[in-house]
């Protein structure tokens, strides 16, 4: 019957906990992309000529790099973690609870891992752009 | 292992003479309730079974349209200098040709596919919201037959099928780019209620065992691709709407001259359209992903890398949109972070293709005709991906933006990605939707057709692009290169013409005579070939526990099992249509939920709903407003009659020994996860309206105007604090609705009414007294739609408050059953959410900047 729901503005339902979790390092990945996009327009168009250095930016985007990577890192570790304690049996295809979290563990760490290459790939244009030009 | 009564097998082998007329009345009353309407009653059918077949059919004939369009651009270039159709109504062609190919045919397939399969495969009686999918089908058909229909009266739009402005403000004045935004906003309204449906489907609906571990690769890039369509649409819908106030009330969102600038369309639309590439191509993906294990005979290969691969193309197809826009003259520095992000999607693409390369290695591989299209597929979309990783590259798309080079890429991502993938799906799927087959013979015939044909057209038009050829021009002048090339694009283009009609002949032939083919003929591992062959309207006759990612191999009594109604929810006792629902996760049974039957009512909603759209376009004012009232009235009466119906029991067994409640509200049932998912596609297209006030802020200096036109904070910040007590009231309701006397939810739902129409007034009011003119420049009218927005939602908000009490006070909605007060109140945490940030950005930004 009704269950209750919590009164915070739509929180995920912790039937899918885990299946946000599976999102958070690509999640990393946008708000990473989004911040570095967002920087860099903003300050071409609002405090830069063409031809101004990127100085500003550049620290900027390997700050919200080194915070990016930290936390995709966090998120894969723990996946990590977690599928070395799953100890099912190969090919790991069972409809059971083991294969299940071996599953969800094993998604989160390959995301983990596209995440941290394509945060790399926006972190480096960085390393060589080097004017608002 | 905790659910051992989940996953005990069935009394099985052969039944009991008992067991078996058991069986029969049981099959007799759930074919009693799940019978499809005869006569022209058909049409009032909503079960997937029937809207999907509509919906494929209906999104197949449009694709035909589009391709006699493609073919009459193809004679227009077949020449130099050819004076076949004017330069007006080639114009109207290309733009027709891209819109409905993307818009009328490449999603709607994808939708009508799924809601077609997704139960079957899912072995589910039908989606969630069957109504809903009715109401989604007529409103594609009939906003589908009025933008196809306008170039029969030369009134198409003709600006290309991405709708540039100022081209589509100032230079093209007829109706053609209203009937494009509104004949299109109205179909991707249908999109996004396909999206919620077939997320909550996938989500919700599965058989107990299949947990998510163990669902179809297809309902994982469904997924992946709904969740796309709902981020993806909305800033589409935003930019729709900016654009057409803009033609409709001369509100100057893209004119430099006031304040706007066209490229914020540009951003809008292509954070839209990138991600639709990948919308139209994973599901294509998610065909191949089903189809090559059938035929390798030996499950897909690295099931969670192919998870991998549809999640991470999903998240970074949002990283790509200004790739479309290299030669806008941004900063260096922004197109190399979207070159870099562009680089980076490749990986996961590249990672589901080496899958079924492995897959096709591991097993032996049977040939057939839906493989030959998957052949043909690979190998034409990993041509189109390079020259897309060409493209992606800026220097080079300095080059070749705009030019046939790019035509030709997107006809072998598109084609190769997404229209072989389908054409095998048709000859895998045909025995399963019509019970007969289609030709082998025939099938190859039109493969060869089409393969040939498809290259010999668009291979040339990479060096007719690099040649200089710019794309969108009626014709070209004799000498410079271009005519041999063209010429060889149009005889290609009937090759492939042919390769279709070969195909559609094979469809339409009359089939009757041949004999049935016999069950499970690919010898696939999919739930969906479980049904028998015709099949009936019920589903499937039990739903089945799953132990496996391919039931069919994996279970061997499986078809008997379920046959016989040895599984959940094999009878119809009370004459109802009733389905599962499971947990997201675990796949564990948490409620039956009747679904809804036939009804015409989603129908008459949705042409009322079409009106509106309709006759805005032709600025009928009084009639887009009564066809507005009565669509409101039809939604009104039909979540009255049709919603959250109170039960009769609180539970109801459903075999196997296991009992399951008959209600269920909160993040237990499938209602409130449609709301919240509407929700996040509606704040999406709340967030890209904010984006666009900011864009302003970023370019232009003047930004927001001096002197300051307003508005005020006074009237906001008020209208702020009362719809903050409206949340809190409608908070209040739901909690007393369960624990209080009825007479003090009518209290607090008539204190939420009277404060949300207080706020309203008092935040239009105050914007309002400012003077502030939306056709004076681009910040004022920003303002306004911000605020219209806010105030719009907020008065919906109302109406729900009253609904609920409506309900309550009917007996519909009781201190147990209270699916609507919890799910408005999700919609309210939204609204407030809403108008939060509108009155931090329309007061608090300017004091800020």
């Amino acid at each position: 019957m009704p269950s209750e729901t919590p009164d915070s503005p739509a929180p995920p339902p912790s039937e899918a906990r885990s299946l946000w979790g599976v999102t958070l390092a690509p999640v990393v990945w946008s708000v990473h992309f989004l911040a570095c996009y967002i920087t860099a327009a903003v300050y071409c168009e609002k405090f830069a000529t063409r031809q101004a250095s990127l100085g500003p930016v550049r620290v900027a985007v390997a700050a919200y790099t080194a915070a990016a990577v930290l936390a995709i890192a966090v998120v894969g570790w723990r996946a990590a973690r977690r599928l070395r304690g799953a100890h099912g049996e190969r090919p790991y295809d069972e409809a059971t609870p083991v294969d299940q979290a071996r599953f969800l563990a094993f998604a989160t760490l390959l995301l983990s891992l596209l995440s941290l290459v394509a945060t790399f790939y926006v972190a480096a244009v960085a390393a060589f752009v080097t004017t608002c030009q | 292992m905790t659910d051992h009564a989940e996953n005990a097998p069935p009394g099985s082998g052969d039944p009991t003479p008992e067991e078996q007329a058991h069986a029969d009345a049981q099959a007799e009353r759930l074919l009693d309730a799940w019978r499809t309407p005869p006569g022209w009653r058909y049409m009032s059918a909503v079960n997937n079974t029937e809207v999907g077949l509509w919906y494929t059919a209906t999104a197949g004939v449009f694709f035909l349209f589009a391709g006699v369009l493609a073919l009459l651009i193809r004679v227009q270039l077949a020449v130099p200098g050819n004076d076949f159709i004017s330069a007006d109504l080639y114009n109207q062609v290309f733009t027709m040709h891209g819109s409905v190919m993307m818009f009328l045919f490449a999603v709607p397939i994808f939708e009508a596919v799924s809601i077609l399969l997704l139960p079957e495969m899912l072995g589910a009686r039908d989606l969630p919201f069957p109504r809903l999918s009715q109401y989604g089908y007529y409103c594609f058909l009939i906003g589908g037959v009025f933008v196809c229909g306008s170039i029969f009266f030369g009134a198409a739009p003709q600006g290309g099928w991405f709708m540039y402005p100022p081209m589509t403000t100032k230079y093209q004045t007829g109706i053609g780019a209203d009937i494009w935004l509104l004949g299109l906003s109205f179909i991707e309204i249908a999109s996004i209620a396909a999206a919620v449906e077939l997320i909550v489907g996938a989500l919700k609906c599965r058989p107990p065992g299949m947990r998510i571990h163990m669902i179809p690769l297809y309902a994982w890039y469904l997924l992946v691709v709904a969740a796309m369509i709902l981020f993806a649409f909305p800033p589409l819908i935003a930019g729709d709407i900016l654009l057409e106030m803009e033609r409709a009330f001369d509100w100057p969102f893209f004119d430099p001259d006031r304040g706007g600038d066209p490229l914020l369309w540009q951003h809008l639309f292509w954070i839209f359209g990138h991600p639709e590439v990948y919308i139209v191509f994973l599901p294509s993906v998610a065909l191949m992903a089903t189809i090559v294990p059938t035929f390798a005979r030996t499950p897909l290969v690295g099931y969670t890398w192919v998870v991998l691969a549809a999640v991470g193309t999903g998240f970074l197809s949002f990283g790509l949109w200004v790739h479309h826009m290299f030669t806008t003259g941004l900063p260096g520095v922004t197109l190399g972070v979207f070159s870099a992000a562009s680089q980076a999607v490749a990986i996961p693409t590249g990672i589901q293709l080496f899958c079924f390369l492995a897959t096709l290695l591991a097993g032996r591989v049977v040939a057939s005709v839906p493989m030959m299209f998957v052949f043909a597929s690979l190998a034409t979309f990993v041509f189109g991906g390079l020259t897309g990783v060409m493209v992606a590259v800026a220097p080079f798309d300095f080059q070749a933006h705009d030019s046939f080079f790019v035509v030709g890429h997107l006809h072998y991502v598109l084609v190769g990605g997404t229209i072989f993938p389908i054409v095998g799906g048709l000859y895998y799927y045909f025995p399963f939707l019509m019970s007969r087959r289609l030709s082998d013979r025939l099938g190859k015939i039109a493969f060869w057709l089409l393969l040939v044909g498809f290259n010999v057209t668009f291979l040339p038009m990479h060096w007719t692009g690099l040649l200089g050829m710019p794309r969108r021009v009626f014709t070209y002048p004799a000498g410079i290169g271009f005519d041999l090339l063209n010429l060889v694009s149009s005889v290609g283009a009937f090759v492939l013409a042919a390769g279709f009609a070969v195909v559609v002949w094979d469809v339409l032939r009359p089939k009757k005579h041949e004999p049935l083919p016999k069950w499970n003929l690919w010898n696939s591992g999919g739930l969906e070939w479980i049904g028998d062959i015709p099949d009936e309207p019920w589903g499937v006759r039990s739903i089945p526990v799953i132990t496996g990612r391919y039931p069919l191999w994996d279970q061997p009594n499986l078809k008997q099992d379920v046959g016989l109604g040895r599984y959940y929810l094999p009878d119809a006792e009370e004459g109802l249509r009733e389905t599962l629902v499971t947990s997201v996760i675990d796949a564990k049974p948490l409620q039956v939920l009747r679904v809804p039957g036939p009804s015409f009512l989603p129908m008459i909603t949705a042409a009322l709903t079409g009106g509106v759209f309709i006759f805005g376009t032709y600025h009928w004012w009084t009639l887009a407003a009564l066809s507005g009232l009565g669509s409101f009235t039809a939604i009104l009466t039909w979540l009255w009659t049709g919603t959250a119906w109170v039960p009769e029991k609180p539970e109801k067994y459903i075999g196997l020994g296991k009992s399951v409640p008959l209600y269920a509200s909160g993040p237990q049932a499938v209602g409130w996860w449609a709301m919240f998912i509407t929700m996040l596609g509606d704040i999406t297209a709340y967030i890209s309206l904010v984006f666009g006030y900011f864009f302003y802020w970023t370019i232009r200096d003047d930004f927001p105007p001096d002197p300051y036109p307003g508005p005020a904070a006074a009237g906001p910040l008020v209208g702020l604090g009362l719809l903050a007590g409206a949340y809190a009231a409608t908070i209040l309701a739901r909690r007393w609705n369960r624990t209080a006397s009825a007479a003090r939810l009518y209290g607090a739902l008539g204190a939420a009414v009277v404060l949300t129409l207080g706020g309203v007034v008092s935040l239009v009011g105050g914007t309002l007294s400012d003077g502030l003119d939306p056709t004076a420049d681009a910040y004022s009218a920003i303002v306004w739609v911000l605020v219209g927005w806010t105030a719009l939602h907020a008065v919906l908000g109302a109406v729900m408050q009253a609904y609920c009490a409506a309900r309550r006070w009917a007996g519909k909605m009781t201190p147990d059953c209270d699916a609507d007060i919890v799910n408005v109140t999700l919609f309210w945490h939204f609204v407030a959410l809403t108008a939060a940030i509108t009155v931090a950005v329309v007061v608090g930004f300017p004091m800020v900047a």
